[in-house]
């Protein structure tokens, strides 16, 4: 989910309108892409193609497959199952995401402003968690939240604490922003830091000439400046909280009565094609997902513009 | 960086910034610690703090030899994926972006638009039919099964479009054709060295993104034998719950640090570069 895309697009052109006039239009640039192309045609294109074909038919026991038009769409609509595990991941979506980027902002304002002692480590620290494979963060932050050797047990014990069960019903979700959280923080913030420090630094001075303080510095310069970044690092935090998957499925064996098939999307889509050999409605499940996710992203990314024209 | 005043250092700002370096720090210091303790001493002793014999050095040797030392056949696995994965995935990108920054073709804006939406497209949502496509061609439970699909970074090539643009100057691709010198020798001789911090960059995302991938190897690969480290720590972890199974917690969180101890470091030891390349390539508005 590593994706950092368009704003540097304005600085370095639209594409097809060349900044040097002698380039000439040739055959030459395919032999650069083509391979990409040629793989990137094989693994996305292909399946996406292949999923809206299989959406369209349903294989039964008896009479075998057969073309059922839009018949599993229809079902994925009225299915609670569906809607259950989308109205999780879009209350984790409304509650992680912001927590997250608002952490890393602050982080990378922290950083940025030039007042820490030891800026580079911190930096580099809190990236770290990043280098870490979710299945490795899961695991680790399994164990501690778990009722086996973990954390929360022993600050009870020892401090007569009542510090909730984290794996309880009540508190899964919970814990699971947590962990992506942890996991994605220092990645957004590298991202905020990396667009803070391309904003003119004599823009400060001036300001600081004018008078202004360090918050309406933040407010009136920084913040603005870093808009695109904002808006990438919140389309790709959504993009992300709609896939959720490999959290919860690595602590389903820590909490298998709390975590069911369909407690995300993509761990229903999961289920239905491994565990139910359901692939066509599986494969409708995702698209599903896929069209709901991009017109999240897209309604996101056009406020988000929107904003950006009016300032 | 900062005004020629420096500005004044703040205590407080960073105590309150070190709490986040806590947290980030805290589960990796807490994963070191336990890695430590052999099985017994993990469930009777307080998890921030080191207890009993430091078995470290035995469970090393116990995660490496268990099993028939199948954890380092896990290694040797993720290391294939990554080296063919990535390595590939780092070129086709590097070549790819070199194209969109240097270079006018036919179908450019549909190259574009197609790997801009392609990122918005959630790779789960890909993987079944993937699985599929891929089981009818008989590439299911093979490495290729989880390389091919690791080949294509649309954030590598994004990444190394915005580098390519800015690091190499037209006039220099200019005055190399004059001289005579074909396309391909043109890049690798010159581009490719100006590109250098972008292509560690991509590397290491892409690195990352290979070593640390879970969900495509969960649904292509059947044989413990093919398993990247991810899957294979998981599957140690899942024993415990299994009936007759051995519960071997100590292994799982040493084999954990060892899986990331190996990317820790390449951050560590490339930060100058990524960063760069980060900064460089990355968001600008």
């Amino acid at each position: 989910m590593a994706v950092l895309a368009p704003p540097a697009m304005r600085r370095s052109g639209p594409p097809g309108r060349s900044r040097a006039p002698r380039r000439r239009r040739s055959w030459t640039g395919w032999a650069f892409i083509g391979p990409f192309m040629a793989v990137f045609a094989f693994v996305f294109l292909a399946p996406i193609a292949y999923a809206v074909y299989l959406s369209f038919f349903r294989t039964k026991l008896i009479g075998g497959t057969s073309f059922v038009g839009a018949q599993n769409y229809r079902d994925v609509l009225t299915d609670p199952q569906f809607w259950s595990s989308f109205g999780r991941v879009a209350l984790f979506l409304c509650v992680q995401v912001p927590i997250m980027l608002f952490l890393a902002l602050l982080v990378a304002l922290a950083i940025d402003s030039g007042r820490l002692y030891g800026k580079s480590f911190f930096r580099v620290a809190v990236f770290m968690p990043y280098a870490v494979p979710a299945v490795v963060a899961t695991l680790m932050w399994g164990f501690m939240y778990g009722p086996q050797f973990g954390l929360v047990g022993s600050l009870n014990e020892k401090f007569g604490w009542s510090l909730p069960n984290p794996l309880g019903p009540d508190w899964l979700l919970a814990s699971i922003g947590n962990i992506v959280t942890w996991e994605f923080v220092g990645y957004n913030m590298l991202i905020f830091y990396s667009a803070l420090q391309v904003i003119p630094r004599t823009l400060y001075e001036a300001a600081d000439l004018d008078g202004a303080g360090q918050l309406r510095i933040i407010r009136s310069i920084k913040l603005p400046g870093i808009r695109g970044a904002l808006l990438i690092a919140t389309i790709f935090s959504i993009i992300g909280s709609f896939q959720l998957f490999s959290e919860p499925a690595i602590l389903k064996s820590l909490a298998p009565n709390v975590i069911t098939t369909y407690y995300t999307p993509n761990f229903y889509a999961y289920s239905l094609s491994f565990a139910g050999q359901q692939f066509n409605y599986s494969a409708a499940v995702a698209i599903v997902m896929a069209l709901l996710t991009a017109v999240v992203a897209y309604a996101v990314q056009l406020r988000g513009m929107r904003k950006e024209r009016q300032s | 960086m900062t005004t020629a005043r420096t500005r004044k250092r703040s205590t407080l700002l960073t105590a309150l910034t070190a709490i986040m370096l806590v947290y980030s720090l805290v589960p990796l210091a807490w994963l070191f610690i336990n890695a430590t303790k052999s099985q017994a001493s993990l469930f009777d002793s307080f998890g921030l703090w080191f207890s009993g014999d430091f078995a470290l050095f035995t469970n090393i040797r116990d995660t490496l030899t268990y099993d028939d030392g199948v954890f380092v056949r896990w290694l040797l696995n993720t290391l294939l994926y990554v080296v063919l994965g990535a390595g590939g995935a780092t070129a086709l990108a590097t070549l790819g972006g070199y194209a969109l920054a240097k270079f006018d073709f036919l179908g450019k804006r549909a190259v574009f638009a197609m790997v801009i939406g392609a990122v918005a497209v959630p790779t789960t949502a890909l993987a079944v039919p993937t699985f599929l496509m891929f089981s009818k061609l008989g590439l299911t439970n093979t490495p290729w099964a989880v390389i091919i699909p690791s080949l294509i970074s649309p954030f590598g090539l994004y990444l190394m479009w915005t580098f390519a643009a800015e690091a190499i100057p037209f006039e220099l691709i200019e005055a190399a054709r004059v001289d005579g010198a074909g396309e391909l020798r043109t890049f690798l001789r010159i581009c490719v060295p100006l590109l250098t911090p972008g292509i560690v960059t991509v590397s290491l995302f892409t690195m990352v993104a290979t070593w640390n991938n879970y969900f495509l190897p969960l649904i292509m690969l059947k044989d413990p034998d093919w398993y990247p480290l991810t899957l294979g720590l998981n599957s140690w972890n899942d024993q415990a719950a299994t009936s007759g199974g051995q519960a071997v917690f100590n292994l799982v969180i040493t084999g954990s640090l060892l899986t990331i101890l190996p990317l820790l470091a390449a951050f560590l030891l490339l930060q100058r570069y990524w960063q760069s390349g980060l900064a460089a390539g990355g968001v600008k508005d």
